[in-house]
């Protein structure tokens, strides 16, 4: 059974489209990785699953209830750990989580135990009668979590919800959402952390400028990049120069060369006899290869793949904003 | 049906008490809630100034007279009869008319008077003398009282020389006074004690917080909770739009009730004013102001999605309104286009009724124009803002 079914969803701002007729589906119990770069337009995905936000075009079921038709039945369904913490700082964590329990119509009893239960399994039970505003961002973060889980929920939406915490509190939160989705809770979550979505993901879908571009198990995503007639290598060129990787972008063979680390290229290959015909290519512009190695594609290789573009900034190590939303994001990200 | 709407209605309350714990629990703006009262009541008590206000007023005195009978004034000035205001002028002695000028434009006294050459002399000839009063036209309000003063001082000793030489002209006259003025005005006002200014400006301050908690309240704290994210957790949860802005309003309606309370309170305990009319009206009567303004402060906070865009609108709201409601200032003082448009702002009305009912202890049946047009001012305004709130929170 389908938990989520996404078709044409479609949001435009304007003239600017901010999702742009994605369509994708989850089964109950699995994990779906949305994965792009910032301004790619997970958020705005998510808000409309949410009945945050109404889509411009297309619809959506969440738990199987159309989020236009039946919006409040979609909300009793979903919980959400928005990008920013759903919890007011000067109520206490058992007191968020009462609050939120009460609109959601939950039980007096039920929401007690509830609180028991998901703040034992979340290790806050001794922080239960703390204000949130004195919490550490990680402990924030799991109370949050907890509130969009107190009311059962079929489907948890998690938008980015490891950003801005350190490894250790990001490698339990992995751990408890793996826990989560063995519990038959379905998982979307969204994140520009490659590794979160290939550790994570039973699916993974591919967004990019307001479109999906591919979706698939991770494995399958990497074959796509490396099998049989495809594959990745990297070459490393003692003097690489510009003329050289422009004549390699244009050869038939190359789908995609990036200078990934000076003097190092990064090249997704295909073809028959691909890499002879690159090394011949590269030696007759008088390069001095150093290296060849074969890469075991990761999820960054399959966004290059798909985009032509490299999802991570190579200066800073930091993800890079879809090209087109780089101006905008400043003035129009609080709705 | 009815289980809905009962579940609207817990749903508001849950929403509401979590505001005023969230309120109540900040320190920083708990603060602002008690000092703003106390700082308005100063402020307005004391910054627009009364008879009894008017202390050491530094007044110049130019002396050319060469009879006796301006020394006898001057002094008379300087040492007011009993029952006027004893430190009311402090007199510095000035040489010339041009001096006192100059010393007036460096700010150094508020005004002169000039006693000319011939005064004496025209007096004791049976001519009227002059006396000339220069007043700063700088400072309207302290010269108005000044030149108040003044000749309320000049008219008492000028009845007296009078009254003297009515006696020498007309001995054996029963009562020379009442040849010298024929009559007096007595003022009596129709509420005991003696009312200040306190007492004007209290029900103007009342229904001021009142406005401000349900207009700058309200859609500040919608705005904050919007950019904080918390709102996202509020739209979805399966509530009713409807109780999300009724449970913001309930808030605030109490967090202004109470400091109007407070601004009562403070008035009766630190300056003395005293409530003439009936409590139960008087706290019906702040609800209805509640009422009357939390249409306008939902539209707001509809419209506004940033807490600084919903400051920008309030402040060009709320000021007209401040200064146009004859919360301040009476509206008999505006010009005509201004009464006019007083007329279209609730915050008059609020005013008004609260003024009748604390000051002069009028009943509800002396101001049922002011709870209509109270009530139909949140009738309407609500019935255009909440359709539009809920448009907006689902775009
Ligand atoms: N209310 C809005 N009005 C106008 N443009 C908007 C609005 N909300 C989002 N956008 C734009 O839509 C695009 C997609 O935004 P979205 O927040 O969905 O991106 P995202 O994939 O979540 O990015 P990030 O990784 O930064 O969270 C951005 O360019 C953003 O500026
Ligand atoms: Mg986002």
């Amino acid at each position: 059974m389908n938990m989520i079914e996404v078709e044409n969803l479609t949001k435009r701002f304007g003239s600017f489209t901010a999702v742009d007729h994605v369509s994708f589906q989850v089964k109950k119990g699995e994990i779906f990785g949305f994965l792009g770069p910032n301004g790619a337009g997970k958020t705005t995905t998510i808000r409309m699953l949410c009945t945050l936000l109404r889509p411009t075009e297309g619809t959506a079921a969440v738990a199987g209830f159309d989020i236009l038709k039946q919006p409040d039945k979609v909300r009793e369904h979903i919980g959400l750990v928005a990008e920013k913490l759903i919890l007011y700082e000067q109520l206490t964590a058992a007191e968020n989580l009462t609050l939120f329990g009460r609109l959601n119509n939950l039980p007096e009893k039920e929401i007690k135990q509830g609180i028991e239960k998901w703040l034992n399994r979340l290790h806050m039970e001794q922080w239960r009668n703390n204000q949130t505003g004195t919490f550490s961002t990680g402990m924030k973060q799991r109370i949050n979590i907890a509130r969009a889980l107190l009311h059962h929920p079929d489907v948890l939406v998690l938008d980015e919800p490891t950003l801005g915490l350190d490894p250790q509190t990001t490698r339990a939160i992995h751990e408890f959402i793996l826990e989560l989705s063995q519990e038959e809770i379905t998982i979307l979550l969204t994140t520009h952390d490659m590794n979160e979505a290939e550790s994570l993901s039973n699916e993974i879908a591919i967004i990019d400028q307001a479109k999906i571009v591919a979706v698939d198990t991770p494995k399958n995503l990497k074959r796509v990049v490396s099998n049989g007639d495809t594959a990745v290598i990297d070459i490393e060129v003692a003097n690489l120069n510009e003329t050289m990787l422009f004549s390699l972008k244009k050869m038939e063979n190359v789908a995609s060369a990036v200078e990934t680390e000076p003097y190092n290229l990064r090249i997704h290959m295909k073809g028959d006899n691909a890499a002879s015909a690159i090394v011949g290519a590269i030696a007759a512009e008088g390069g001095q290869i150093r290296a060849i190695n074969t890469v075991e594609p990761n999820l960054e290789d399959v966004f290059l793949h798909f985009t032509g573009r490299e999802m991570r900034d190579k200066s800073t190590g930091k993800v890079a904003p879809s090209q087109r939303s780089l101006w905008r994001r400043r003035s129009s990200r609080v709705r | 049906m009815f289980q809905r709407i009962k579940k609207a209605i817990i749903h508001s309350y849950r929403l509401g008490v979590k505001d005023l714990i969230v309120f109540a629990r900040d320190r920083l703006r708990l603060i602002t809630f008690v000092i703003m009262p106390i700082f308005l009541m100063i402020m307005t008590g004391y910054v627009f100034p009364n008879q009894n206000a008017l202390k050491n007023a530094p007044l110049g005195v130019v002396n050319l007279d060469q009879g006796t009978l301006g020394a006898q004034i001057i002094s008379a000035v300087d040492r007011p009869a009993s029952g006027q205001n004893a430190t009311l002028l402090k007199l510095t002695y000035l040489g010339s008319e041009t001096e006192a000028e100059k010393e007036i434009k460096d700010q150094m006294i508020n005004g002169a008077i000039v006693i000319p050459a011939d005064f004496s002399a025209k007096i004791e000839t049976g001519q009227q003398a002059t006396v000339t009063s220069i007043t700063d036209q700088s400072n309207p309000q302290i010269s108005l009282l000044m030149s108040e003063a003044l000749n309320r001082l000049m008219s008492a000793i000028s009845t007296q020389m009078a009254t003297e030489k009515v006696q020498t002209l007309v001995p054996g006259v029963a009562d020379p006074s009442a040849v010298v003025d024929p009559f007096v005005v007595q003022t009596v006002g129709i509420i005991p004690g003696n009312p200040n200014y306190f007492e004007f400006m209290a029900p103007g301050i009342m229904a001021m917080v009142i406005m401000m908690a349900a207009m700058i309240g309200l859609a500040g704290s919608v705005s904050r909770e919007r950019e904080l994210g918390t709102l996202d957790g509020i739209l979805s949860a399966p509530i009713s739009r409807l109780s999300i802005i009724v449970g913001k309003s309930f808030a605030q309606g109490v967090r202004g009730l109470l400091q109007a309370a407070l601004t009562l309170i403070l008035a009766i305990l630190l300056f003395g004013v005293v409530v003439h009319g009936n409590f139960g009206l008087l706290i019906l009567l702040l609800i209805l102001t509640v009422f009357s303004f939390i249409g306008i402060g939902i539209m707001i906070s509809a419209i506004a999605s940033e807490q600084e865009t919903a400051m920008t609108i309030m402040m060009t709201v709320m000021f007209p309104m401040m200064f146009l409601s004859g919360a301040f200032f009476p509206i008999q003082q505006m010009p005509t286009a201004l009464q006019w448009i007083s007329k279209i702002i609730p915050l008059t009305y609020s005013v008004e009724a609260l003024r009748k009912c604390i000051v002069l202890g009028t009943g509800i049946s002396g101001m049922l124009t002011e709870v209509w047009v109270m009530l139909a001012f949140g009738v309407v305004f609500m019935a255009i803002a909440i359709p539009v709130f809920g448009r907006v929170t689902t775009r």
